[in-house]
């Protein structure tokens, strides 16, 4: 049933008349995703697309149609003071997918969340979407995924693209493909993710793709090691980065000779975990190691 | 951004932190000249945004007249890891007792600020982390309380018993987080704080990292980026606001996507080619950013082939194909260009194509193995 929602979640848009928010919502519905409300304050009282609801705060949103869950396309200066209405108004799921967030917005906003129990995706991210539940909380395509049993997880938006992409022309679908964002400080990292799809009996092998900078990818091999019983396999990017430079994602970053691709990859292997070469080898190497 | 000692020095004093005075020469007169101002001896210390700097010679102890105008003289126009040295900061040499390292960084596993300080100052951290991971003491701060009057003495007595200097310590770790808090820094470090003779705490050595993304509320730290330091290519980019990094081989790529971006490279890499750079466009089909990115990238003279790698995703293929064919129809090329267009559209962006001189490709593989082909012929 993959992971983090059903297609009966209520979700609501904060930001949802601005151009990225509009343009995505509509792409959200178009799929069947169940957006109840959107949320752009001046703009209460007015409908989106005929059909949804737009409110002047999220409290005001999930008072009048029980959101559960919100997708936040507001500008970097707005997006931590988004992130913290939502929770304050009992969303229990926040995907944010604004890029450019100053750092220690984001590290004023996480004990306020866990004290609320409050699951945040991202920032900077493509949020995630589920096939076989017609859910899409963020901006992935949804021509390329199809319901199936594999799950994803990446700190990137179109190299995910490109693998998920491959996964389906080879026919397997995908359970949850999920986006957690190329910042430094983000919500939900790659252990967290790992420990929602160990716990989804729907999702039966997994995909990695992660890349330079940090050593979360070095901690999900020990959980994976640890916990997981199906076929996980890698891609790290940026074997070629200069150290020292940030490579478009605030996070891809090689500092004082620590997060480079080789470590990651050395960690990830002595874990069993098989790292492709090159995008085009994830899906073989799946199809290579899965008994099925 | 990275910014200079002596900028990041100016930072620490504003919140209060003990830093010594000094002054920026750029040329062996103007150093003379501070050095009289401050008294011998002194610190001559090479600016430039590089590590390893009293490696490369580019620090001196000078006691007198002559020695200023000796190292000033060979330390301004001195290379440093590729970097060359335009300015030194003078400042009055210090007798050191004791010394320490204290640094701030934004931790990715904690998701806070944390707290580094180790006995072993005047080294680099790096090496000490790494050698002797048990001298560096951590504390990750409580942004809702920051770092505490007991959080802080703790860590200090574990450094140094002593508590006049511990207190003095603890001082300069909460000074250093609001200093840190208030720029929006990624890292900021003192190494060393020292002890003088008599006991007085300071802060000699500086360094800031600021957070790109929080750069925008900070309008007054435009005037500390040194263009000199920076790139021309990537200065270009920064102002035309596209991601973008300098690297030394021939293939020119222009990439949707950070992720993708770095996959590209690696793959250009794979077959045994070099990348030129990296560069993610982003989700834009706009003619101008193309045309922007392929000056950019056009200005290395390396540069023998382009390659193009987009998933289109949500944008449609036939409108980036548009794009790039209206931007290159603007701009006299030279170098031929591989276009690998997958997505929504793709059909309708291949024929596009067909009409043009640029050279199609279905799959990231097969784009890279023909721009490969294609460079240097």
């Amino acid at each position: 049933m993959a992971i983090f929602c059903t297609r009966e979640t209520k979700i609501l848009i904060q930001g949802i008349t601005g151009r990225d928010g509009s343009f995505h919502a509509k792409s959200m519905l178009g799929y069947g995703t169940n957006i109840v409300a959107g949320v752009t304050p001046g703009r209460g009282g007015q409908t989106f697309e005929g059909k949804v609801p737009v409110f002047d705060t999220v409290k005001d949103a999930v008072a009048a149609t029980g959101a559960e869950a919100s997708v936040i396309f507001v500008p970097p200066a707005g997006a931590a003071g988004a992130v913290f209405e939502a929770a304050d108004a009992g969303c229990k799921l926040v995907v944010c997918i604004t890029e450019g967030v100053p750092t220690l917005d984001m590290v004023k906003v996480m004990p306020y969340l866990a004290e609320r129990g409050v699951r945040l995706i991202g920032p900077n991210c493509p949020g995630f979407i589920n096939p076989g539940q017609q859910a899409k909380l963020g901006i992935m395509p949804t021509n390329i995924v199809a319901p199936g049993p594999v799950g994803l997880i990446s700190r990137s938006g179109t190299l995910t693209y490109e693998v998920v992409d491959a996964l389906t022309r080879a026919g397997l679908g995908q359970t949850t493909c999920l986006g957690i964002g190329g910042d430094p400080v983000i919500g939900t990292n790659f252990m967290d993710a790992l420990q929602a799809f160990h716990a989804d009996p729907e999702t039966q092998a997994l995909v990695m793709i992660g890349e330079i900078g940090g050593d979360a990818e070095e901690r999900a091999a020990d959980f994976v090691k640890a916990n997981m019983k199906i076929p996980v396999v890698s891609f790290i990017a940026g074997r070629t980065a200069p150290p020292g430079k940030r490579m478009g994602h605030a996070g891809a970053i090689v500092s004082g000779g620590a997060g480079t691709a080789a470590e990651k990859k050395k960690a990830l292997e002595s874990a069993g975990i098989p790292v492709a070469d090159r995008p085009a080898d994830v899906v073989p190497l799946l199809q290579q190691i899965w008994k099925r | 951004m990275n910014i200079h000692e002596y900028q990041a020095k100016d930072i620490f004093r504003a919140a209060g932190l003990p830093v010594p005075p000094g002054g920026v020469a750029t040329t062996v007169e103007a150093a003379l000249a501070l050095a009289r101002q401050h008294g011998l001896p002194v610190m001559v210390k090479a600016q430039v945004l590089a590590g390893g700097r009293g490696k490369a010679g580019g620090v001196k102890f000078c006691k007198t007249e002559d020695d200023v105008r000796t190292h000033a003289g060979n330390i301004l126009g001195m290379d440093i890891k590729g970097h060359t040295v335009r300015k030194v900061l003078v400042t009055p040499a210090e007798t050191i007792a004791a010394e320490f390292y204290l640094g701030m960084l934004v931790d990715r596993a904690s998701r806070r600020v944390l707290l580094m300080a180790s006995a072993e100052g005047g080294v680099e951290i790096e090496k000490v982390a790494v050698e002797k991971p048990e001298a560096i003491l951590k504390h990750a701060i409580d942004p809702r309380f920051g770092l505490l009057d007991h959080e802080a003495m703790a860590v200090a007595l574990r450094l140094d018993p002593d508590v006049k200097r511990a207190r003095q310590l603890a001082d300069a770790m909460q000074k250093l987080y609001k200093a840190f808090l208030a720029a929006d820094a990624s890292l900021a470090e003192i190494n060393p704080f020292i002890f003088t003779d008599q006991g007085a705490g300071k802060a000699i050595d500086a360094k800031i990292n600021l957070d790109d993304n929080a750069l925008f509320r900070h309008p007054d730290f435009a005037a500390l980026r040194d263009l000199d330091e920076e790139n021309p290519s990537e200065r270009l980019a920064r102002e035309a606001d596209l991601s973008f990094v300098k690297l030394d081989g021939n293939v020119g790529c222009l990439v949707n996507g950070a992720g993708l971006a770095m996959a590209t490279m690696d793959l250009v890499q794979y077959y045994g080619g070099r990348p030129a750079n990296f560069l993610d466009i982003g989700g834009s089909s706009n003619p101008d950013k193309v045309v922007n990115a392929l000056r950019i990238i056009l200005g290395d003279p390396n540069v023998e082939v382009i390659l193009f790698n987009i998933f289109g995703g949500i944008t449609r293929c036939d409108d980036v194909a548009r794009g790039i064919i209206a931007a290159t129809e603007r701009m006299t090329i030279g170098v031929p260009i591989v276009v690998r267009l997958t997505g929504t559209n793709e059909a309708e962006a291949r024929e596009l194509l067909k009409k043009t001189d640029l050279v199609p490709a279905a799959t990231m593989d097969e784009a890279v193995q023909k721009a490969l082909e294609l460079a240097g012929k």
